[in-house]
């Protein structure tokens, strides 16, 4: 299934990247060291790490919200110096405009990049029902439930048809089954234009059910990757299903073999030793 | 508690503490009547005031001229409130220069100010204006400021992904967010307009309720002092039943404690 062309550029290029941030009483604290990822064009790669690995200040850098200590960054080729324009981004904590309505966020995104709103509120109630909220347009932020805040997060990153989605952790704060409800959607989603995704979580289980490729991240500070799993699982992938599949658990095994030392040692850290 | 039930008991608050006015300063108590009308008055001398203010129609004119003033130092102090907070949230270094002279002027009863401004613009509307307007302008201002301040760093990152501008970021994110803690403190502002209206009429002015319950005062007529206070208090509470109609229209979007979702 993987097209892939060698002469194109890499959706994103991190070569060597270091994340330091100065702490209040002078020091620095060194988040990131020698982080060095590709994702291909088209690509769904998920970093898995213990808590407090660093794993979503990479997700920031790549966005350009933050800028490495060290390294470069290329998005298509092109350094990266400022916000990447080219990036969706889907946040773990709520983003939604809370005084806006779900319609009137999903519809600000082609706003903003002057769109009439005549033209941009019919797109954004088709991209509402795509998620499956068509009957929600008019409610607002605190009025939805939790699931349904990220099916309009979603829609309101998608609308901009970005090449690069950027995930952090965004079904986090959601049940099990919701979990799995929200992960068949991104992939039902995603199938039909394959862009390349950056998914950061630390629940292993949801990285390879929805991945090309995981990448583990050891313990903070000064988190390294140290391991890259290509996921050779066939598509289309049912979340729930998958999860049966005889290599799924091989691939789980092998893989949380490597994590698991490290999430201890995170573990250890976030107790302070 | 049933709504009517809730009704009749509030009403009934109001009979006792009326009946029990009226028969301790007219009926006495062992010779004596406890609450001497000089002092107290009676509800039914006050009820014909009141009456006779509104049949004369002499009422009007001064509410009009309290609500005009109260209404022109919401607006100003407002207007103020929302330029300043703005400008210091989003010009920290403005903000640091300028803080201790906030606070100290924040910090001062404003009621000192009123003989001040009366020499200044005279016994006309304006120097009332310019009290309520000092009371106001604060209480925008701090709100405004927060509202700015507080916004959601993940709101922020997210219109900056979303590819908001720095004018686009104020039109869809500061502007609402600071709108929306000006509107929540809207019963205070508004209340505020009121009192510092009502005070300079009373510390000198030829219309509205103050000068009605000063000149009252003035001339030991009770009645008149407490009539004054029931219209006051009833054209409060008229302005107040306004502005929870204007915030629930206003703050549609945000949750009410305890409200289940639709």
């Amino acid at each position: 299934m993987e097209i892939r062309q060698k002469d194109m550029a890499s959706a994103i290029d991190l070569k060597g990247v270091d994340v330091a941030f100065r702490l209040a009483d002078g020091g620095t604290y060194r988040a990131v060291t020698d982080a060095t990822l590709e994702v291909a064009d088209g690509e769904f790669v998920a970093i898995v790490g213990p808590t407090g690995c660093g794993k979503s200040t990479l997700l920031n850098i790549a966005a350009g919200l933050l800028a490495p200590a060290a390294g470069r960054i290329d998005i298509f080729g092109q350094p990266l110096d400022s916000l990447n324009r080219q990036a969706g981004y889907l946040f773990q904590a709520d983003a939604l405009f809370p005084w806006k309505t779900a319609l009137a966020n999903v519809a600000i995104g082609l706003e903003i990049a002057g769109v009439p709103a005549n033209e941009a509120e019919p797109l954004a109630l088709d991209w509402l029902k795509r998620v499956g909220l068509g009957s929600f347009a008019d409610r607002y932020p605190h009025m939805l439930s939790g699931g349904q805040r990220k099916r309009v997060g979603l829609a309101q990153v998608l609308i901009r048809n970005p090449k690069i989605l950027l995930m952090d952790e965004p079904f986090g704060p959601l049940d099990a089954q919701t979990r799995q409800i929200m992960g068949n959607l991104l992939l039902d989603l995603w199938s039909a234009d394959r862009k390349a995704v950056l998914f950061v979580t630390h629940d292993l289980e949801e990285a390879i059910a929805l991945s090309d490729r995981v990448v583990i991240m050891s313990a903070g500070p000064a988190a390294r990757i140290i391991g890259d799993w290509r996921i050779a699982l066939s598509r289309p992938r049912d979340i729930a299903d998958i999860k049966l599949d005889p290599a799924f658990h091989a691939l789980h095994r092998d893989i949380w073999q490597m994590l698991k030392s490290e999430v201890v040692k995170g573990y250890a850290q976030s107790e302070g030793r | 508690m049933p709504r009517v039930k809730l009704h009749v008991l509030q009403g009934l608050v109001a009979v006792v503490l009326i009946v029990a006015w009226h028969a301790l300063t007219t009926i006495p108590v062992f010779g004596k009547i406890l609450l001497p009308p000089f002092f107290f008055s009676n509800p039914v001398d006050v009820a014909e005031q009141i009456v006779a203010w509104f049949a004369t129609g002499v009422i009007w004119k001064h509410l009009s001229v309290t609500l005009a003033e109260a209404m022109l130092a919401f607006a100003i102090g407002s207007l103020g409130g929302i330029l300043v907070g703005f400008w210091f949230a989003r010009q920290p270094r403005t903000a640091a220069v300028f803080d201790p002279y906030v606070k100290m002027a924040n910090a001062l009863p404003r009621v000192v100010l009123a003989p001040i401004f009366t020499l200044w613009l005279g016994l006309g509307i304006w120097s009332k204006v310019a009290l309520g307007v000092t009371l106001v302008f604060f209480i925008v201002f701090f709100n405004v400021y927060q509202g700015v301040k507080e916004v959601s760093p993940t709101v922020l990152a997210n219109a900056r992904m979303l590819g908001m501008t720095e004018r686009q970021l104020m039109r869809h994110v500061y502007w609402p967010s600071a709108l929306s803690w000006m509107f929540s403190s809207l019963h205070t502002s508004v209340g505020f307009a009121v009192v510092g209206a009502v005070v300079g009429e009373y510390l000198g002015s030829a219309a509205g309720l103050g000068y009605l319950i000063q000149q009252a005062e003035g001339v030991f007529d009770v009645a008149g002092v407490f009539a004054g206070m029931f219209v006051l208090a009833a054209f409060v509470i008229a302005i107040d039943t306004v502005v929870s109609a204007v915030e629930k229209r206003l703050l549609v979007w945000r949750p009410v404690v305890g409200d289940a979702r639709p």
